[in-house]
């Protein structure tokens, strides 16, 4: 498989504090990953800085044939790659409908409206409603579905069923099967390790800001006091 | 005689309109004021500066190339706004990861040496700016007469307004804008230029506030210091209608010059410190301003 991203000794830094420690991973495309570890390992961190969004860093991140170290933030979407942060990042002085057209389409090949539509129901129901006004499924399914519309190779989730309820959490883990189907790449942070081994091609298991181990969903079994050991679970 | 309020009518709708036209000045400055501060996070004590440069372009014009008033009405924002945007990218931008106070500081500076240069040239003494033919004369309405560009001054601003309003609630471009002041770092990783549209929106900022100049000429003299006059009214506008709101700094632009204008029927002495009495008792009961989201 040929790497769709590649990382290597990636540094970076919060002001004076440290956090990661030469991160090395690699994620072919079509894959899905999940980073797995403990709170405060630099898991959110690693997403970020391959983002752009953390700016104090070194190394190398190589994305589709580009060297990211380069290409400075609002450029980064560009390049094919979509993020859906943590807090979910949803507009409050937007509409509904007016947070899902905000990203730019940087590439063909997204979904339309319509496609969106029909994938989140709610969402047409509710086009016109403020932003904050949903709740905070549906929330995260917007914060999911305006990145769907940008065409973008690969999507960079950070906890998506962070304080979300077991019915919601099932619907986020179809929708991303649904668009790991179409062949998307995806690469997330996840404390659920059920929902987690639902939907992961592979892991990486972080530490101390640092990967310090990476294996196929099917190893899973075999891996359970290492994995009992690094997580603290 | 028609009495109202034991004040003659005429009195009375006098000064209601002499308080719309002020107020279509509070309104449209202050307006600029808060897009820029919304987006910016910057106070811009500039944008008196940037007012007087509006009206002193169209005069420009008018004396060294013969360009009129209509034409200046769009030259003038166009050229102050580019003027804005330069600055912004030059030197303001550099600003915004220090303190908000160095953009505060950084503005009043360049206020203060936009208008000390103008001092130099063109000497405190304002000069006259003729009401263009077409709205010269007036119109007796009954029970007033009422100049015909004085009219013009408040229909014309409360367009620029309301197309303001629009461009940032109703348009894509808006709609960046405003996400982009709630998180302007997840709105770059979408994929948006922030960077250029911090730029766009101090140049439409600046812009606003050289409209208003070129408005106010024929009305004011063309002076250096005609923005410093005014500037501190519309600060006090910009406090009681709280900042950041778009809307809100539009109406308590007209409520508060209806409000001095009326001050002046029935109590002038008090008509020069209303606004700032008003100010002062918004900031003690709601200290968010009358349309201000958060404290």
């Amino acid at each position: 498989m040929t790497p769709l991203l590649q990382v290597s000794g990636l540094n970076a830094w919060y002001g004076e504090s440290h956090v990661l420690h030469g991160v090395d991973m690699t994620i072919g495309e079509g894959e899905t990953i999940t980073i797995l570890g403990r709170n405060g390992v630099g898991k959110t961190t690693t997403l970020r800085t391959i983002v752009g969004i953390v700016r104090a860093r070194r190394g190398r991140i190589d994305f589709a044939g580009t060297d990211m170290m380069q290409v400075p933030l609002h450029r980064t979407a560009h390049k094919g790659i979509g993020f859906v942060p943590e807090e979910r990042g949803i507009f409050s002085t937007l509409t509904v409908e007016e947070n899902l057209m905000l990203p730019p389409v940087v590439t063909g090949g997204g979904m339309n409206l319509e496609e969106i539509y029909e994938l989140f129901p709610n969402l047409l129901e509710r086009r016109t409603s403020q932003g904050t006004k949903l709740s905070g499924g549906e929330q995260q399914m917007l914060a999911i579905a305006r990145i769907l519309r940008t065409g973008v190779k690969m999507l960079i989730l950070d906890e998506p069923t962070e304080g979300l309820a077991p019915v919601i959490v099932q619907r986020i883990g179809d929708v991303l099967g649904k668009l790991k189907a179409r062949g998307m790449t995806i690469l997330l942070v996840e404390q659920n390790f059920r929902f987690a081994s639902r939907i992961a091609d592979r892991f990486y298991l972080m530490d101390h800001g640092r990967m310090v181990g990476d294996f196929p969903v099917s190893e899973l079994p075999v891996r359970m006091d290492e994995l009992h050991k690094v997580l603290g679970v | 005689m028609t009495m109202i309020f034991g004040i003659p009518i005429q009195a009375f709708l006098g000064q209601l309109l002499i308080g719309l036209i002020n107020g279509s000045f509070y309104a449209l400055l202050s307006l600029g004021l808060a897009v820029i501060f919304g987006l910016l996070r910057v106070i811009n004590f500039a944008h008196g500066a940037q007012y007087m440069l509006g009206a002193f372009v169209a005069l420009l014009l008018l004396q060294y190339l013969g360009v009129n008033y209509w034409l200046a009405l769009f030259l003038a924002p166009l050229i102050v706004g580019l003027f804005g945007a330069l600055v912004e990218r030059a030197l303001l931008s550099r600003l915004y990861k220090l303190d908000p106070l160095y953009g505060l500081l950084f503005t009043f500076g360049l206020a203060l040496t936009i208008e000390g240069t103008f001092r130099y040239l063109y000497g405190a003494s304002g000069q006259p700016y003729s009401v263009p033919p077409l709205l010269a004369g007036g119109t007796n309405l009954g029970f007033m007469f009422l100049p015909n560009y004085r009219g013009w001054v408040v229909v014309v601003s409360l367009v620029a307004c309301i197309g303001t309003w629009l461009l940032i609630e109703k348009t894509k471009l808006g709609s960046y804008l405003r996400a982009a002041t709630e998180n302007p770092v997840l709105v770059q990783a979408f994929g948006i230029n922030v960077p250029m549209l911090l730029t766009l929106t101090y140049g439409l900022g600046a812009g606003l506030a050289a409209f208003a100049g070129v408005l106010a000429a024929p009305v004011y003299q063309v002076s250096p210091l005609m923005g410093t006059n005014l500037i501190i009214v519309v600060f006090a506008v910009v406090v009681v209608g709280g900042m950041g709101s778009i809307m809100g700094a539009i109406l308590t632009g007209y409520m508060l010059g209806v409000a001095e204008g009326l001050t002046k029927v029935f109590y002038p002495e008090a008509s020069n410190i209303v606004i700032f009495v008003i100010m002062a008792i918004v900031l003690l009961l709601r200290p968010a301003g009358l349309f201000g989201r958060d404290a």
